[in-house]
């Protein structure tokens, strides 16, 4: 079924939400508007580099923070196809999944794979390769039912659906 | 095998015997909450659902506290859409300016919050309630909608860590110093995905003041809750408070926890988070040089209630904020407004220099009311030190007490009261 395959992203530990979208862009809730200003406080740059399909990685408790559903959003309107992680903050896996971000817990994926690197994730499987060193990754498989949500683009949307 | 404090309640909204850690569970809720910044999501989510509309009035609580009184025109917008979907779905819950407060310092104030009870938030420190003897979490707008037209969400059921506190506080040390020492010691994702449970005699030896913001910053550690059993002070609060028949839930003897820590509560320190992590704790005697800064902030869902304007007072009675230091107080709600003019605390900090705003979530996530400019400082009673939080990429906030906040407002360096004051 689906795959994403993009250019990496590359972070460390504790991205939280608030660098993912700073509160001061929170008086808007629209997708495209908030995503131009995805991971600012981090990574001043990111939205002018990022491609439809990119993959951002980072290493231990991503999304940490606030429950803003906000930060997965802009992360998913600025074109990102999955975020690999070693962990993620509790309430944005939940967000991620609510709103069908693509996520994948894998901790090797996440400190070997380097910023730039080209990487595809197949969510069957939850193998994930690195295109430009060649490695591959066990990660997490998506089971059905979240593959339904990814695809439904959220759970809203699935459950209107069943 | 036995069941911890938010295991028993999760059972038991779920209808089940018994649950187990990693077991997934689908529960009644007896509250669903949102504010300014989440709720329209949830509002224009919901709105794509098949349904009527909500499926209790009573048991959903709308709280504009960020960015209100509105700071601009965006939050505006973003309030009336509350405001009118409150109004269409008769919302008994819904909270106008003027009554209002920072929603967790609102909401058990109101008695919407008791022991025994299953609360979602679209606001990450719904943790708050678990002061109370609540299993409270936060979630996100998905949920919050979900929550709200149906009354259930599915959880997986947390393991447990235990707090033993034992002893008892020295006078200038509170709630936010336990939970910063105790961020400082395990992590900011010390606790993932589990609960913390605080138990052991030092607890009744805490205000339910100072468990509400030991349970507000559960989140900190990476917390799904942080929790307290119920005693005595905790009935007397929800007798004063509501008039709601209240669930007692006691970890069993057997119960099984992936860790276990004893805190010796006279042995703490007054503690501060440096930049740019609730981790990066120091206690008042590490700190060698000089710290000089630019704002004080003391307030929000973590510092804003009642002791702790009332600590802060009594630092700065008859005293002066240093000469070139922003001092903003900001009651938790306005009953808690109300108060602190009646005991004079509010004349203390205006005569002291501070300026005291009427209710709202804004400095702490650099919304309006104290926003920090390139370099400066801040040592705020709040709950996060991230990166931009307060304002500028480049500033820098340092998590505090109200003590060692007043302090450090008189001194213009972090400092804490004197022992003996």
């Amino acid at each position: 079924m689906k795959a994403a395959k993009g250019t990496v992203f590359k972070y460390g530990d504790n991205v939280d939400t608030d660098v993912i979208i700073p509160a001061r862009y929170l008086n808007s809730s629209d997708p495209a508007e908030l995503a131009t200003h995805c991971m600012e406080d981090i990574d001043a740059s990111f939205v002018t580099k990022v491609q439809k399909g990119d993959i951002i990685v980072a290493t231990k408790n991503f999304g940490c923070g606030s429950s803003r559903e906000h930060a997965p959003i802009a992360i998913k309107a600025s074109g990102v196809s999955c975020v690999i992680a070693d962990t993620f903050a509790r309430i944005f896996y939940r967000n991620a999944i609510n709103i069908g971000l693509p996520i994948v817990e894998c901790s090797e994926a996440a400190y070997a794979i380097q910023n730039g690197d080209t990487v595809e994730v197949d969510f069957d499987s939850g193998l994930i390769t690195d295109v430009t060193t060649g490695q591959t990754f066990k990660g997490q498989a998506f089971p059905p039912f979240m593959q339904k949500i990814i695809a439904a683009e959220g759970l809203i949307n699935y459950i209107n659906a069943k | 095998m036995g069941m911890t404090m938010t295991q028993k309640i999760l059972a038991a909204h779920a209808g089940l015997p018994s649950v187990e850690a990693g077991q997934l569970i689908e529960a009644d809720l007896d509250l669903v909450l949102g504010n300014d910044i989440t709720s329209p999501v949830a509002i224009k989510e919901m709105a794509k659902m098949h349904v009527e509309g909500v499926f209790d009035k009573d048991k959903i609580a709308l709280v504009p506290d960020h960015f209100v009184p509105n700071k601009d025109i965006k939050s505006a917008e973003h309030c009336k859409c509350v405001r009118e979907f409150a109004c269409k779905h008769d919302i008994t819950n819904y909270f106008e300016v003027g009554e209002m407060g920072i929603e967790h310092a609102l909401l058990p104030e109101k008695g919407l919050t008791i022991a025994g009870d299953v609360i979602i938030g679209a606001d990450s420190h719904t943790c708050t309630y678990g002061a109370l003897g609540a299993f409270s979490t936060g979630v996100g707008s998905t949920d919050m909608a979900a929550g709200m037209a149906t009354g259930k969400a599915w959880f997986k059921v947390p393991s447990a860590i235990k707090f033993n506190l034992v002893g008892k506080p020295s006078k200038w040390v509170s709630g936010k110093d336990v939970i910063l020492h105790i961020i400082g010691m395990i992590g900011v994702d010390g606790a993932l995905y589990k609960s913390m449970e605080f138990v052991g005699e030092g607890v009744a030896n805490l205000s339910m003041d100072d468990r509400f913001t030991i349970a507000n910053m559960a989140i900190e550690a990476g917390g799904k809750n942080g929790i307290f059993p119920v005693d005595d002070l905790t009935r007397a609060y929800m007798k004063e408070h509501s008039t709601r028949e209240w669930v007692e839930y006691a970890a069993d003897e057997d119960a099984v926890y992936d860790e276990e820590y004893t805190i010796d509560l006279a042995s703490l320190r007054p503690t501060i988070a440096f930049p740019h992590l609730p981790e990066n704790t120091k206690t008042i005697d590490e700190i060698t040089e000089p710290i000089k800064i630019d704002q004080v902030v003391i307030g929000s869902c973590t510092n804003g209630r009642l002791d702790d304007l009332r600590i802060a007072a009594e630092i700065m009675k008859d005293k002066k904020i240093a000469k070139g230091i922003r001092c903003i107080v900001i009651p938790g709600t306005q009953k808690i407004y109300l108060q602190a003019m009646e005991e004079g605390l509010l004349r203390t900090f205006i005569e002291a220099g501070a300026v005291v705003s009427t209710p709202t979530c804004g400095p702490c996530l650099g919304g309006y009311m104290g926003v920090l400019a390139e370099g400066e400082r801040c040592v705020s009673t709040t709950n996060r030190n991230f990166v931009g939080r307060m304002g500028h990429v480049n500033s820098e906030i340092y998590l505090a007490s109200p003590a060692v906040a007043a302090a450090s407002a008189l001194t213009g360096v972090i400092s804490a009261p004197k022992e003996e004051a």
